[in-house]
């Protein structure tokens, strides 16, 4: 005889308001098998879990029932409870009375009615729970880190540099990221490219970093310390073990008109070509949509220039299969297009650039190799517009989100315009000035004061050309919205960030949540900031949400540490909420016939077929098989099984119904 | 294809010859055009400032009429009407207790299934290329496509594909084979109804349209609105005043644009009503005769 122990909370007020919790404990009190019930203000408080231990103790119950909030909020509080009172945990389960009752229903007998019904339903189904025990799976000690630029450079270096191993994947030929395209970094104006390229030379040099470049992630199946990563090895076209990266190839490359990537148009590259002089690995790859040997089988200059014959025009794309025990996402974030703003005339007028075409105009590296020089003649601009919060917070055309980082570095642009135009004029438009980090509102007050940019508050209703000019109309809000024109040689958008091109198809290949804009989802905004909600995968850098490079870097070491934490584990616990196929005594050892449409239906691939001999080895018959480790506890085999020989364990078919029978009752 | 037509008071008045020269063109361009019968003042620019629920009974008044004339479409020319009626029929659709109260007023049922339809959107439907083919550069000429406001704001009533930088205009211009220019002003104020009382302001504000087009080398400015043509037209002494200019860049509806590629008689576009002499003219030059008897026959 089953001797159940009911718990009634009245989460403070929240389910006493409208339920009455004592009536409930009282009717549950005479039901059949309930040898203990009583409710308490707050179950889950310290006096309210001893209750729980003693009643266990002194009444020597067989199972436990826990009516109060949600089990997502605190069933491993009470589960552990029961186990503190040398009961198993998976006896005790809970009626959600708060969020399935009182907080959805008006105060009343019906609502009264209700809550007794949820938890008589739990009542008969802990009479037939069994105890059951954690599942123990091993843990690959492989992180893999998708997007190699500086997040996932980072993330992969602690990672490594902790003793573990890490595949670091990045779609483009080079890892580095829009860091590698920066000029100077604020607030202290250090070279992006001489702080970033030792750490990109140290993740070649790390052995215990495997880097794939030209790679993206096809699939990932699994779960948390046991996931199969496969990915896809973009033919490069050049074997990497011969080739020396000595660059004749891209000079013998007849076609030299390609926009670079890298510098964003305002350079180009040829079709065989290394994205910029400190790419990391220094090795060629072929855009064969732009090769000529590829789009008419004739050319192969490439080939006849490499002394080292590392050309490899039949290479194929590979795909590899790697095991992983976890995963960090850093794939950043892209640049809003700016078709959305026609009245700004980027596209029409070529002066009107992106802030990062500016980083590249800015850059030693770049096309001007640094000097600040108009893409339309060449001359230096002696005025200059910076447009702030160009679709920024702008739910009408934009995003409705600010991008975090324009304020910063359009203070940066401004200034760096100023240390290298003496007699420019920098003016910026701007909407309100977000400053707020070490060091930032000094750094753009600096911008202002000692470097003389003119800052305005409002914004820019037109840009057009007159008489070689770019005319910038906008308002001053701060004198009486007075209006205001400037007629600049140049002028710089400060364009929203935005996801990165393929988020939304990557987060759904890894199965983790994303928001409306694209973004991946971290699991809390505030106390789970790098974790999604799928276990063993985490999150860093802009791919979450704009940040600039110190949060970034922040955030990936914090991913690292939590990738680290769980491989310092031998082996992970599972709850065992899985699929069950019956044995039974000889001869019949299962009433699983071997039909094996479990085999089919499941998923995860968790079913595996199961040879059952004679001590001399002779074959009696074959038996379906639930790997514990694969089973992921969704219960389709359990629906297809035409013998009811599955049943998933903590939710067995008796216990169900008898739940849905006292429902009915 | 045929079309309800609300003419509204500019069409009768001060812009009359943008009702002729739509009429005009109609025919040429497979348009049916039937006014609508016993409309009324779509309320303008003075209604939606005295009394909200009088600025949306009066334009409800004339889409019920048009819903009982069974008209599917209702081609409202000229922009400030265009504008009250779109706004009335998006505020009624929204709301329905404002919609009891306005077909009380009205005694009459509005269900809102008539569509409401400006210029620009019925010309880009009937200016197909089999019509462009008959008339091959017909209109040689350096223009400016100026849409002023009401066709164009506001965003949530209008619907306009880049309210900042409309390209719909432009497009039919280049169809008859004008080549639009690229300028600063195409949807900067015209002063709209201070014609009448701050006729400073105006003369300020088209100044500012009217030289950029003439820096440009524009032959002439094409409008869509009788508002913004009235202001560019008409007020020429205030504007020389303000200004200190003179401009001789004439104002073109974009009807009597293509009536003119389509080598209609400049009288029957009425083109002999503006103050700016109309200096551009058709590739076939029959209508500059707008004396002769055999005009109509062109085309």
């Amino acid at each position: 005889m089953s001797r159940i122990g009911v718990f009634i909370c009245h989460c403070g007020e929240n389910i006493s308001a409208t339920v009455d919790c004592e009536k409930v404990a009282k009717t549950l009190a005479s039901m059949p098998g309930v040898a203990h019930s009583v409710d308490y203000k707050y179950m889950c408080s310290d006096p309210g879990q001893s209750l729980i231990r003693s009643a266990i103790k002194e009444k020597k119950l067989t199972g436990v029932v826990v009516a109060a909030c949600s089990p997502r909020m605190h069933e491993p509080t009470f589960r552990k409870a029961c186990a503190e009172a040398r009961l198993n945990p998976f006896l005790c389960e809970m009626a959600n009375l708060r969020e399935h009752c009182s907080w959805v229903h008006a105060k009343g007998d019906a609502t009264t009615d209700k809550a007794i019904d949820l938890v008589s339903m739990l009542v008969e189904k802990v009479k037939r729970n069994k105890p059951l025990f954690p599942i123990k799976v091993p843990v690959t000690k492989t992180a893999l880190v998708i997007g190699g630029g500086i997040a996932g450079i980072q993330a992969a270096l602690d990672i490594a540099n902790a003793g573990q191993k890490v595949v670091l994947v990045e779609r483009e030929p080079s890892i580095g990221g829009h860091m590698s395209q920066l000029s100077e970094t604020f607030p202290t104006l250090d070279c992006s490219q001489c702080i970033l390229t030792p750490r990109m030379v140290e993740v070649a040099q790390n052995p215990n970093i495997t880097l794939y470049t030209y790679a993206e992630v096809e699939s990932l199946s699994g779960f948390i310390g046991n996931f199969t990563a496969r990915i896809r090895k973009k033919a490069k076209s050049v074997d990497e073990k011969l080739c020396t990266g000595c660059g004749e190839c891209a000079t013998a490359c007849p076609i030299k008109k390609i926009p670079s990537e890298f510098n964003t148009g305002l350079g180009m590259r040829g079709a065989i070509y290394v994205p910029f002089p400190q790419a990391v690995p220094n090795k060629p790859v072929i855009d064969r949509s732009r090769c000529t040997y590829f789009k008419s089988g004739k050319c192969k200059f490439c080939a006849s220039k490499c002394p080292a014959q590392a050309i490899r025009f039949d290479q194929q794309d590979e795909i590899i299969e790697i095991p992983i025990g976890s995963v960090v996402v850093t794939t950043g974030f892209n640049i809003k297009e700016t078709s959305f703003f026609p009245e700004y005339g980027y596209g029409k007028y070529k002066d009107v650039v992106t802030g990062l075409q500016f980083e590249r105009l800015l850059s030693a590296s770049g096309p001007t190799l640094g000097e600040v020089k108009r893409p339309s003649d060449g001359t230096v601009p002696k005025k200059i517009v910076f447009v702030a919060c160009t679709g920024s917070r702008d739910p009408a055309k934009g995003i409705e989100y600010c991008s975090k980082i324009c304020c910063m570095y359009t203070a940066k642009h401004a200034m760096l315009y100023k240390h290298k135009v003496h007699d420019g004029d920098a003016y910026v438009f701007y909407m309100d000035i977000r400053a707020a980090g070490k060091g930032y509102d000094e750094f753009f007050r600096r911008a202002i004061e000692e470097d003389h940019v003119n800052y305005i508050r409002g914004r820019i209703s037109r840009i057009y050309e007159r008489n070689g000019k770019l005319i910038v109309r906008g308002a001053d809000t701060l004198l009486g919205a007075q209006q205001v024109e400037i007629e600049a040689d140049m002028v710089v958008l400060a364009t929203a960030a935005v996801a990165n091109d393929g988020a939304e198809s990557l987060a759904q290949k890894l199965h983790v949540s994303y928001d409306a804009h694209h973004f991946f989802a971290e699991a809390h905004p505030k106390l789970r900031p790098v974790e999604t909600n799928t276990a063993g995968i985490f999150l860093a850098g802009a791919c979450q949400s704009p940040k600039d490079i110190p949060e970034t870097v922040s955030q990936a070491s914090a991913a690292a540490s939590k990738v680290i934490g769980l491989f310092s584990n031998a082996e992970l616990t599972r709850e065992p909420i899985i699929a069950v196929v019956n044995r039974t005594a000889p001869p019949l050892f299962s009433t699983c016939v071997g039909c094996f449409m479990c085999q089919s239906a499941c998923p995860y691939h968790a079913i595996e077929q199961e040879e059952i001999k004679t001590r001399e080895g002779k074959l009696i018959k074959m038996v379906a098989k639930v790997n514990p480790g694969l089973c992921q506890g969704c219960g389709t085999c359990v629906a297809f099984c035409r013998s009811k020989s599955i049943d998933l364990q903590g939710y067995s078919n008796e216990q169900v119904y008898a739940e849905v029978m006292e429902l009915l009752s | 294809m045929k079309i309800g037509l609300y003419p509204g008071c500019s069409l009768e008045g001060s812009s009359r010859e943008y009702a002729e020269s739509l009429r005009a063109i109609a025919p040429h361009l497979g348009l049916e055009l039937e006014e609508i019968e016993g409309w009324n003042c779509c309320g303008a620019s003075s209604a939606h400032q005295l009394d909200h629920t009088l600025s949306l009974a009066l334009p409800a008044r004339i889409l019920a009429q048009a819903e009982k004339q069974k008209f599917p479409e209702l081609l409202v020319p000229c922009a400030a009407c265009y504008n009250r009626l779109a706004s009335t029929k998006k505020d009624l659709a929204n709301d329905a207790s404002t919609r009891d109260k306005v077909t009380d007023l009205i005694n009459m049922p509005y269900t809102g299934v008539t569509s409401v339809q400006n210029i620009l959107e019925v010309l880009n439907l009937v200016l197909t290329p089999d019509v462009q083919k008959k008339i091959p550069a017909a209109f040689p000429h350096k223009v400016v496509c100026y849409y002023g406001c009401l066709l164009v704001r506001p965003a949530s009533v209008v619907h306009a594909e880049k309210m900042e930088d409309p390209m719909q205009m432009d497009d039919l211009m280049k169809r008859i084979g004008a080549t639009p220019l690229d300028w600063g002003m195409k949807t900067e104020c015209c002063g709209a109804s201070l014609s009448i009382t701050r006729t400073d302001i105006v003369g300020k504000l088209c100044g500012n349209i009217l030289e950029d087009a003439t820096m440009r080398g524009a032959e002439a400015i094409i409008v869509a609105c009788p508002m913004c043509h009235s202001n560019l037209d008409m007020r020429r002494k205030e504007i020389e005043r303000v200004t200190g200019k003179k401009f001789s860049i004439p104002i073109v509806y974009i009807t009597q644009a293509i009536g003119m590629a389509l080598g209609l008689d400049a009288k029957s576009l009425g083109l002999h009503r503006h103050f700016v002499e109309v200096s551009v003219h058709g590739k076939n030059k029959v209508q500059q005769n707008v004396s002769s008897p055999s005009m109509a026959a062109v085309s």
